[in-house]
């Protein structure tokens, strides 16, 4: 295997990492790998965050102040497809390459080369899609859905809007494949399946729906391209095609993705709370099979995004009642990690703070979730900012909170110091309280008629238009916090940790039985589980 | 800080930005309107039933990690049980009892589902035509209960009226909250009758776009090379200006075609339509004459 060759050449040197820009470029380590992905995506974050504080600038007060509709249309795109693909994906795959390897005792993924590839794609893929800016035209405006025939009405950058999102889709199935591999292959003996951490078991399903998916995209959106360049009609009325057929298909890998955004946030949450309970995951057993339940359930459920476009009764009811059934196995999640923190010791250090916010603010957009399902009621939903509050609720304070809880969790393990938790502690209430201050009031906006995606509107939307900015613009100031705190803990501030980092814990698991920092090279000899 | 402060502290803020935000504006609103037809009431009420499923799902829930947080406080001495790992009993509990809660949700969305989807019996017919930027409505058919008559030669643009359009040009220095209805009204509003079930069929002409007026309590999308359906019966007495938006992104200035509906009894309706049949039956005639002389 390619590790055991990489691992001749360190002789028995366990910490010499490469030296020079040759470490990166051509990094096969694990370690390495994740940082870049990790570093990758809080880049993108910013990137992303810049265009939602356009958008929200915009958005402040009625009348157009600073921007032109058409470059509106952009920010919202770029936004959606920038923090999704940019942000939360490369984010999870990041903590992935760090995490899962020292998690089921194996010295490293098991296609280091292949994880060079999929990371180094990205930088790229991405600097496209940025490029695109410069074109004439303008960047894609058509919405991260990508609607046609809208879609096809795009400038000179749709050729390389499309190949960006080709070059994303090809990274994401790599990452997907080396764990599924990684998890499969290179467990530690003893390490049963059931034993392993729920953030490697909700990452093997999340890879399942990653490699179910992404080609379901990558077909949709190279049809597109040749409608657009090369004269086909599968999506044009007037050749005889159909626009509804691209919904489906953009949706059958829409649900399913929102679902790969958010099912590793579930396996940190898992692992924080009971942590930072110090008691065991109330459920083990029962979380894995709601993880795989969800799973399955969201390939059936992607029509409830087009609840509008005129589906045959049947259809409708088909997809609002498979909807309203993820309910159950989210409801079981939520409940057992409350029971979870039943009877335990609890304390509150960042990570579990993160975790804790995710509890709350993610059930809350469970909740939206659930009205959303109901079609009747979603004729009136849809399309409006109540659907805005209902994502944000669930990609925020739910999935970005958890990449922080990780981050958090786990920072000390990969710097070997402890951050300024006082620090960590005001960055979590600043941003817990201007995130509400953010997407609560989109809820009234949508209820009150606000459709999404416009960049005016109605004096009577003025009031909570200018809340959710004002909230914006704090949760946006608040993050700088986090560079800053993370950037110092890389630098050596703050007091040593130990190999168990958060010692009279609960803390679980064999990332604690190496040192901290994480040196180089990890278990190049299986650990024993008992 | 202790945890409690902070929390009061976190509520008081956002008690104050709620205040804060009441005053301005008082049309604001907070909620779904009951609307006018008995789809927007329906919708309503299912809105509120499952708002009030989910309230008091979360106070359970939201109160039982409270408690826990509160009374399980490591700091307060707590010490785990770390026994308490699984149990099926209470699996098998928290699995039924939410399947019950969403079939006594399914029931009424069902027959809501079943309402809304039938688009039978209508006494009018009107088609209304998505495009970059603006809609235009067609006059299609009238139904007195026994037989469908045509009607001819009532269409007519209906687009964002000028004033708003002037002050939301960028950089037009123009104050939005001077214009009456901003952005929400057209220069030609869709007539319809109160009392009768109009039959609205959608379709695009162009890309993509979606119609909706919040107080009748439906929307649905107008798609190029589709003709969908959807129906409105204003309650009588309930005649008036209701106003909605295009709700599917369609290019640069979805944000400006509104759509205003103004709802007239029966009898105004009536009135109103002979006379655009008769302004437009002259034109028609004379249509006729030039197309025969070519
Ligand atoms: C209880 C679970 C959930 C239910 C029942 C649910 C239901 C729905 C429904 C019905 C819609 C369509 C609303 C509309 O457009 O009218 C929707 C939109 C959306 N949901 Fe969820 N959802 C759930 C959880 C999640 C999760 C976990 C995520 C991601 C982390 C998510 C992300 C989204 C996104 C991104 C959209 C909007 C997509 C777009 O139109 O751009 N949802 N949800
Ligand atoms: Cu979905
Ligand atoms: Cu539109």
């Amino acid at each position: 295997m390619a590790h055991a060759e990489a691992h001749a050449h360190d002789g028995h040197d366990h910490n010499h990492a490469p030296a020079g820009i040759g470490r990166w470029l051509f990094a096969t380590n694990h370690k390495d790998i994740g940082t870049m992905y990790l570093v990758f995506a809080l880049i993108m974050f910013f990137i992303g965050g810049a265009m939602a504080m356009v958008i929200r600038l915009e958005l402040f007060k009625p009348g157009l102040q600073f921007v032109d509709p058409g470059f509106f249309n952009s920010m919202t795109t770029m936004h959606a497809l920038i923090m999704i693909f940019g942000g939360v994906m490369p984010a999870w795959t990041g903590l992935a390459n760090w995490m899962i390897p020292l998690q089921v005792g194996a010295p490293d993924m098991a296609l280091p080369r292949m994880n060079n590839y999929s990371f180094w794609i990205l930088p790229f893929a991405f600097t496209l899609l940025l490029l695109s800016f410069f074109l004439p035209g303008g960047a894609p405006a058509g919405g991260w859905t990508l609607y046609p025939p809208l879609v096809l009405q795009a400038g000179d950058s749709f050729g390389l809007t499309i190949f960006a999102i080709h070059m994303m889709g090809i990274s994401s199935i790599m990452g997907a494949i080396n764990v599924v591999v990684t998890i499969m292959n290179m467990r530690a003996p003893g390490m049963d399946l059931l034993k392993m951490p729920l953030f490697c078991w909700t990452w093997l399903i999340t890879a399942y729906l990653l490699i179910a998916t992404m080609p379901v995209l990558a077909g949709a959106v190279t049809m597109l391209l040749t409608d657009h360049y090369f004269g086909t009609a599968f999506f044009n009325p007037a050749g005889g095609g159909d626009p509804v057929m691209f919904q489906h298909i953009f949706w059958f890998f829409g649900h399913p993705e929102v679902y790969i955004l958010i099912l590793p946030a579930f396996g940190i949450v898992s692992e924080i709370i009971p942590t930072f309970s110090r008691k065991p995951l109330f459920g083990y057993e029962s979380m894995v099979y709601a993880t795989g339940s969800i799973a399955f359930l969201s390939f059936i459920v992607w029509a409830h995004h087009m609840f509008t476009v005129g589906m045959p009764l049947a259809g409708q009811l088909f997809f609002m009642l498979s909807t309203m059934l993820i309910a159950v196995p989210t409801g079981v999640k939520v409940f057992n990690w409350t029971t979870t923190m039943w009877r335990g010791s609890i304390s509150y250090e960042p990570p579990m703070l993160f975790a804790l916010a995710f509890l709350f603010l993610f059930t809350i957009g469970g909740f939206s979730g659930l009205m959303l399902a109901i079609a009747p009621a979603d004729f009136q939903y849809h399309d409006t900012y109540f659907v805005v509050a209902h994502f944000h609720y669930v990609l925020v304070p739910g999935a970005v909170f958890a990449i922080m809880a990780g981050v958090y969790y786990w920072l000390p393990k990969w710097t070997g110091h402890m951050y300024d938790l006082k620090l960590a502690t005001w960055h979590f209430w600043l941003s817990t309280i201007s995130v509400n201050v953010l997407f609560f009031p989109m809820h009234f906006l949508g209820l009150a008629g606000m459709p999404r995606r416009i960049p005016d509107y109605n004096v009577q939307f003025a009031d909570w238009n200018m809340v959710a900015s004002i909230g914006g613009f704090a949760f946006g100031l608040s993050q700088v916090m986090f560079v800053w705190i993370v950037l110092k803990s890389v630098r050596g501030g703050g007091p040593k940790a130990s190999a168990r980092v958060w010692d009279d814990t609960n803390s679980e698991g064999l990332e604690w039985t190496v040192p901290s920092p994480a040196p180089f090279h990890t278990f190049e000899t299986p650990p024993v589980i008992k | 800080m202790s945890i409690q402060k902070k929390l009061a502290a976190a509520a008081g803020l956002a008690g104050l930005a709620i205040s804060a935000a009441a005053f301005g504006h008082p049309e604001s609103s907070l909620n779904l309107p009951v609307g006018v037809t008995p789809i927007s009431q329906q919708a309503h009420y299912l809105h509120m039933l499952t708002l009030w499923v989910c309230v008091a799902i979360a106070v359970v829930v939201f109160g039982a990690m409270i408690y826990s947080m509160v009374k399980f406080r490591k700091s307060q001495g707590a010490v785990a049980d770390t026994s308490i790992v699984h149990s099926t009993k209470a699996e098998i509990i928290w699995t039924i009892i939410p399947v019950l809660i969403l079939i006594g949700l399914a029931v009424p969305a069902t027959k809501g589902l079943i309402i809304i989807e039938d688009t039978r019996n209508s006494g009018l017919t009107v088609k209304a035509t998505g495009y970059q930027w603006k809609w235009q409505y067609e006059y299609i058919s009238q139904n007195d209960g026994k037989t469908e008559s045509p009607i001819s030669g009532v269409s007519f643009y209906s687009a964002l009226e000028e004033k708003s359009n002037f002050t939301r040009q960028l950089g037009s220095g123009l104050d939005p909250n001077q214009v009456e209805n901003y952005l929400l009204n057209v220069d030609h509003p869709l007539i319809i009758p109160s009392g009768v079930k109009v039959r609205l069929l959608l379709t695009g002409n162009d890309v993509i776009h979606a119609w909706w007026v919040p107080e009748f309590g439906m929307k649905r999308d107008a798609i190029p090379g589709f003709v969908n359906e959807m129906w409105i019966q204003v309650d009588e007495g309930k005649e008036g200006t209701y106003r909605g938006q295009c709700v599917e992104l369609c290019g640069r200035d979805h944000g400006f075609m509104p759509i205003v509906v103004v709802v007239k009894t029966k009898q105004d309706f009536a009135a109103w339509l002979a006379a655009q049949q008769q302004a437009s039956a002259p034109a028609a005639t004379a249509t006729a004459a030039t197309t025969a002389s070519l």
